[in-house]
């Protein structure tokens, strides 16, 4: 069907571009489609503008300064602990969510019992729909002091290894939590679009390799996984654009402070997004310019993340993506 | 590997007992998760562990070795690798579960404990952070409101543009619009309002409203309704168009009384969905609906709050009262966003385009 519809359409279009209605309803159509790109140019543009306007007033070097307080004389805001604190705990969501979404994926499309399935499939496209600021405010009240226990339990036995080294008392409101707690939100969306590539597996190939006598594993392994391999890369580079940008969550469990520190059980540190929440308020309106231009790296950081996840994507016509 | 079994000479006859390896009972692995679970309490109840996290994880460290321990005793070590494939396969399922149900769970008897008819149809005026009562009525009414707007705004630019991918796409500028509109689809929520905060706000100088935040939530609807329209307008036959063309019906009227029709149940559904999502957006409200305690109807003048916001504000007061309204807005807010997700399912499954397949 897809490669016959463009051909159809383009005869048609020769001929029926003349009615009035039809030029009307034409242009409106592709005006909508010119308007969303307007829309992208423009954000892009306004926040670049506006950056340049802060940027260029800061005393400090923006990439590398430890330090917000653009309502100082001379003003000195950087976003170094920022770009820290947003890599580090998207890379623990990651690690953590990616490995689990694949087993709910494999659980879901290969392991579950088909009456178990739907149902489970159904719940996980559910749960990407909570709103973040409940995941936050679930992790602020319930899962913090879950986790101080397993905290003191790291800090003891896992403390040589530096990251784990816990410095002072201080509640679990840390990026090590922030990222435990952005896994749980992005394993849906991941969860989602890996079942959907595992169920598009050749149901042929997993058949020859059963009729061979393969074990269940060894038939995910040689003909699901490959199979999936690109799939995984992109649902999980979806997933990082959701936890590189979520701002909520972030805000109310981390007790955010301008300082780069490598152990990661010390609350401290701070998001891109966070930031932007929790400073907005105060600020007046070159701080507002100095917070869009953290937005402005966040939004490019963003755009690369999932401009490449589409991009493999794109690169399998079977797969269309269309269930992110 | 084929050649190693090739060069082997067939051989069943020496083999004594049955052709098959010794397997496992059924009911090993129900039997080992239980044990896992057990020893799991029972060593954290011994240490002392305060955390029930690290009791479920050594429980489920204990269920993947024992497995393979057992297996690899028993049926061999390919067996065993499978054996510890399904177990991770299941661990990472209920790891998943767990947290998902607890948050449920806590929501929903947090909340209700609040929740009543007085919550819903009050609002906070003249309450204070460290009293209870108030309610919840300003941040629904503002939430609607927000969100109405927001899609008038988004959804006939929405599919508009899917109509034009599906039915006059296939140039270059189609090409850019679909792959624009999927890298929209990832823009953090919080760029979006900072957006309308640079342009709106900063450059034309207007105040914090209901409206600002409906412009920046439209923005992160739209890409979301293309999406879900353009797949479903794809799904519609191509036979429909071409009969309704034969019949010398201009390509307009045909879009909109064959095609979209055929979609219409697929179409609301996406769009329903897409208000599902923009309903707990918090971020660009935060920046530019700003909170308020009073009611104000008027979406385009003066501060509004909204049902997120609200939680938000709730949450960092900090007092028990507050925090108390926090949960009960919670559950306000995800009853909301799930009966939307369950109608908008319904109407996909009740209005299925038949595909002549």
């Amino acid at each position: 069907m897809a490669t016959t519809t463009p051909d159809i359409q383009r005869n048609r279009r020769a001929k029926s571009a003349s009615r009035p209605g039809d030029r009307i309803f034409s242009g409106l159509s592709r005006g909508s489609g010119i308007t969303l790109l307007v829309i992208m140019a423009a954000i892009a543009g306004f926040l670049t503008y506006r950056a340049i306007l802060a940027i260029s007033k800061d005393s400090t070097s923006f990439f590398t300064t430890f330090e917000w307080n653009p309502a100082g004389n001379p003003p000195v805001f950087g976003i170094a602990v920022l770009a820290f604190g947003t890599i580090v705990s998207s890379v623990i969501a990651m690690l953590i969510a990616v490995p689990v979404a694949i087993g709910i994926a494999l659980f879901i499309s290969h392991y579950a019992p088909r009456k178990l399935a739907k149902p489970l499939a159904y719940v996980v496209d559910l749960l990407a729909a909570v709103p973040s600021i409940i995941y936050g405010l679930w992790g602020a009240i319930f899962l913090v002091p879950y986790l101080d226990g397993l905290n003191q339990w790291l800090d003891e036995y896992m403390g040589w290894t530096y990251i784990f080294d816990k410095s002072g008392e201080g509640v679990a409101r840390n990026l090590f939590t922030v990222g435990i707690l952005l896994a749980i939100m992005i394993l849906p969306i991941i969860t989602n679009v890996t079942r959907e590539v595992f169920l598009q597996a050749p149901k042929m190939h997993e058949e020859a390799a059963l009729a061979l006598g393969a074990t269940r594993w060894e038939v995910i392994r040689m003909s699901v996984l490959p199979f999936g391999r690109s799939g995984i890369i992109s649902a999980s580079m979806l997933g990082l654009g959701r936890a590189l940008g979520e701002t909520m969550a972030v805000a109310v469990v981390l007790s955010p402070s301008f300082l780069i520190s490598g152990h990661l059980l010390d609350p401290g540190g701070g998001t891109f997004a966070q930031n932007i929440a929790a400073k907005f308020n105060e600020a007046n309106e070159f701080g507002r310019d100095a917070l869009i231009a953290s937005g402005l790296v966040l939004f490019v950081i963003t755009l690369l993340v999932n401009g490449a996840a589409r991009w493999i994507i794109g690169r399998r016509k079977e797969y269309s993506g269309a269930a992110a | 590997m084929s050649h190693a079994i090739q060069e082997r000479p067939v051989s069943v006859a020496p083999r004594r007992g049955p052709l098959s390896h010794a397997r496992l009972p059924r009911w090993t692995p129900a039997a080992v998760a239980a044990f896992s679970i057990a020893a799991g309490i029972g060593i954290g109840l011994a240490a002392g562990w305060h955390s029930k996290v690290q009791w479920g994880m050594l429980a489920a460290l204990l269920f993947v070795l024992t497995t393979y321990a057992v297996t690899t005793k028993v049926e061999g070590a390919r067996q065993a690798k499978d054996r510890v494939a399904t177990s991770l396969v299941w661990v990472c399922f209920v790891l998943a579960v767990v947290p998902l149900l607890s948050l449920a769970w806590v929501t929903i008897s947090k909340g209700m404990a609040v929740l009543d008819v007085y919550f819903l149809t009050h609002s906070m005026n003249g309450v204070l952070d460290t009293e209870a009562g108030g309610g919840v009525y300003h941040a629904l009414l503002g939430t609607i409101e927000q969100v109405g707007i927001a899609t008038l705004i988004a959804a006939p630019i929405g599919l508009l543009t899917a109509v034009y991918l599906v039915e006059y796409g296939g140039g270059k500028l189609a090409q850019a619009v679909t792959f624009f509109v999927d890298v929209m689809t990832g823009i953090p929520s919080i760029v979006a309002g900072l957006f309308i905060l640079a342009t709106w706000n900063l450059m034309l100088g207007f105040g914090p409203s209901g409206f600002a935040g409906a412009m920046a939530l439209a923005i992160l609807m739209m890409p979301v309704v293309v999406r879900s329209t353009e797949e479903m307008l794809k799904l519609v036959p191509n036979e429909l168009r071409e009969a309704s063309l034969a019949l010398g019906i201009p390509k307009w009227r045909t879009i909109l009384k064959v095609v979209l029709p055929t979609a219409i149940g697929g179409i609301t559904t996406g769009v329903m969905l897409a208000v599902a999502r923009i309903t707990g957006e918090t971020a660009p409200v935060l920046l530019l609906v700003f909170g308020t305690k009073l009611i104000n109807p008027n979406p385009f003048e003066g501060a509004q709050s909204s049902l997120p916001l609200y939680v938000y504000e709730q949450y960092a007061v900090g007092t028990d009262a507050s925090v108390a309204r926090a949960w009960a807005a919670a559950l306000v807010l995800i009853a909301f966003v799930m009966i939307l997700n369950l109608v908008a399912r319904g109407i996909a499954r009740w209005k299925a385009p038949k595909t002549g397949r």
